[in-house]
């Protein structure tokens, strides 16, 4: 496998109504990092992860994967080795069945029917998703498209995954399962998320953004620890870091 | 109104009755686009004032429906629902259209109410089979198969887009009339005044979503072509399908069949 590193250098972004979301931002994300993006709402999370699949392209400044910089050229080689797990599963699963669905991507890579299969069966089965296959998407619980969105994504073997607020709205045990299932992949993975606890479980670094700029990067317990920091982020610390107000009430 | 979402629910029928495995389902999809074609161009080149002769042609859609086992009350309700657009085309013949046609008893029949009782039933037998088209083969197989016979590639993604769009659409309106119904209370219906307000939320938040779509769907490779898992080769029977139900179309559109029977009745006892 080749060492896919994520470099942004000074990326600038103005949405068409002149918001500023991305303001000069640089980071490195080295092969197998599992790194968090963590900031309030409107910091410019989606935004970032916008870039690293060319939704968006930045106004100033440059995006390079691997060895290739983002452009039109090199964006369907990017697209098959960076994977987006999309906010709202909704979005993202549109054929007629979970099983089609799955084997999209492979399809569009060029692969033959029976490998594209091959590949989807796998996996729908690295998420436990078999059962569903021939489900049509929109009729499936939130946790069950969250699964099968991943599924989606995984199917075309990228190297680097992106996540969206992947732990939003599932129940506290779909939530550990997706916990589970991402521990055990090995892929370079991007986490945009507010759920802190979640990042201790799996993001060894953790990046602050506020108003489009990085405020800060470093090992994730380092950065969770920083009270005056995490003000400045309108983070709060992880629950699990916090002491618990039922066993050891605050000495008043 | 809270029932639109159920309503919604259920237009997706079509979608899921398309995967089901029948031996209509099994055909080529592009024997049964062409089958339907010809149905509809022999439908389309009956006269004006024929009605009887269009009863045989009942026979398609109606053993489609049977060997393809697709519920009649989902077909039917489909028709119904579009229904206010024939009648808004046809409903002018019988004020405009005076001439005598035929008597029943003491009744005269005028040509008039003739031609739009033919509109009626072209209209009927055209959109039961292209809704049967849809639901014995799903919209992405349709695609495929219209670039198989070379349609531009630009005509087929339109097409499929806007079928694709569609529920996107539907489903945005679902939950803005919900959120509107949940907070307005006695009232029934919408207001003229919010209609504006409303449509134009719609149409932004419809792009929007269909902006993001699309973008899920460029992520995964997407570039216009349609791929499929499985496709259907032609066969004898796809052949054999085409020719014999086009066979049995021009001989309905040729002999008047029910008249042919009459006499055969008539002229026997």
């Amino acid at each position: 496998m080749s060492h896919h590193i994520i470099e942004i250098k000074d990326i600038e972004y103005m949405y068409p109504d002149k918001t500023k979301a991305l303001d000069g931002l640089s980071l490195r994300i080295l092969h197998g990092e599992a790194v968090a993006i963590v900031g309030a709402n409107g910091a410019g999370k989606s935004t970032l992860l916008s870039h690293l699949i060319g939704v968006l392209i930045p106004s100033s400044g440059t995006v390079r994967i691997g060895d290739y910089p983002l452009n039109k050229e090199t964006l369907t080689h990017i697209r098959r080795s960076v994977g987006m797990v999309f906010q709202n599963s909704d979005d993202q699963l549109f054929m007629p069945t979970v099983f089609d669905d799955v084997a999209f991507g492979p399809l569009n890579m060029g692969l033959p029917p029976e490998e594209a299969t091959q590949r989807a069966l796998d996996a729908l089965k690295t998420v436990d998703a078999v059962h569903l296959k021939d489900r049509p998407p929109y009729k499936l619980s939130g946790g069950q498209k969250r699964s099968v969105a991943i599924a989606s994504v995984l199917s075309m073997l990228p190297d680097i995954l992106v996540m969206d607020e992947p732990s939003a709205g599932l129940d506290p045990y779909c939530r550990r399962q997706l916990i589970t299932l991402l521990q055990s992949f090995k892929h370079t993975k991007i986490i945009a998320t507010h759920d802190l606890d979640l990042v201790i479980d799996l993001c060894e670094r953790t990046v602050v953004l506020s108003n489009g700029k990085i405020i800060a990067d470093g090992p994730t317990l380092q950065i969770f620890n920083d009270d005056v920091l995490l003000q400045k982020g309108r983070l709060e610390k992880p629950l699990r870091m916090q002491g618990c107000p039922i066993c050891k009430p605050a000495i008043r | 109104m809270i029932n639109l979402h159920s309503r919604w629910m259920d237009l997706r029928r079509l979608d899921e009755l398309a995967a089901n495995d029948t031996e209509i389902h099994r055909l080529n999809p592009c024997t049964k686009i062409v089958t339907t074609a010809i149905f509809l161009i022999v439908v389309a080149s009956f006269s004006k004032y024929e009605l009887i002769s269009l009863f045989p042609l009942f026979l398609y859609p109606l053993t489609l429906m049977n060997r393809a086992a697709l519920p009649f009350s989902v077909i039917a309700k489909r028709v119904f629902a579009t229904m206010p657009f024939v009648l808004f085309i046809g409903i002018f013949n019988p004020l405009l259209d005076h001439t005598p046609g035929f008597q029943v008893g003491p009744f005269l029949i005028s040509n008039g109410w003739i031609s739009f009782f033919s509109i009626l039933l072209r209209f009927i037998l055209a959109v039961t089979s292209a809704l049967i088209l849809v639901a014995t083969t799903g919209m992405d197989k349709i695609g495929s198969a219209l670039l198989r016979m070379h349609v531009p590639k630009m005509f087929v993604i339109q097409l499929m887009f806007m079928y694709r769009y569609l529920y996107v659409l539907l489903d945005e309106l679902s939950r803005t009339l919900l959120a509107y119904s949940l907070r307005s209370f006695n009232e029934t219906g919408l207001p003229f005044r919010v209609w504006g307000p409303m449509l134009g939320q719609l149409l932004l938040r419809t792009i929007d979503r269909a902006q993001r779509i699309y973008q899920a769907m460029l992520c995964r490779g997407f570039s216009g072509e349609v791929r499929l898992l499985r496709y259907n080769a032609l066969a004898k029977k796809d052949i054999a399908y085409c020719l014999g139900w086009s066979a049995f179309f021009l001989a309905a559109r040729i002999y008047n069949i029910p008249q042919w029977l009459g006499a055969l009745l008539i002229g026997r006892y």
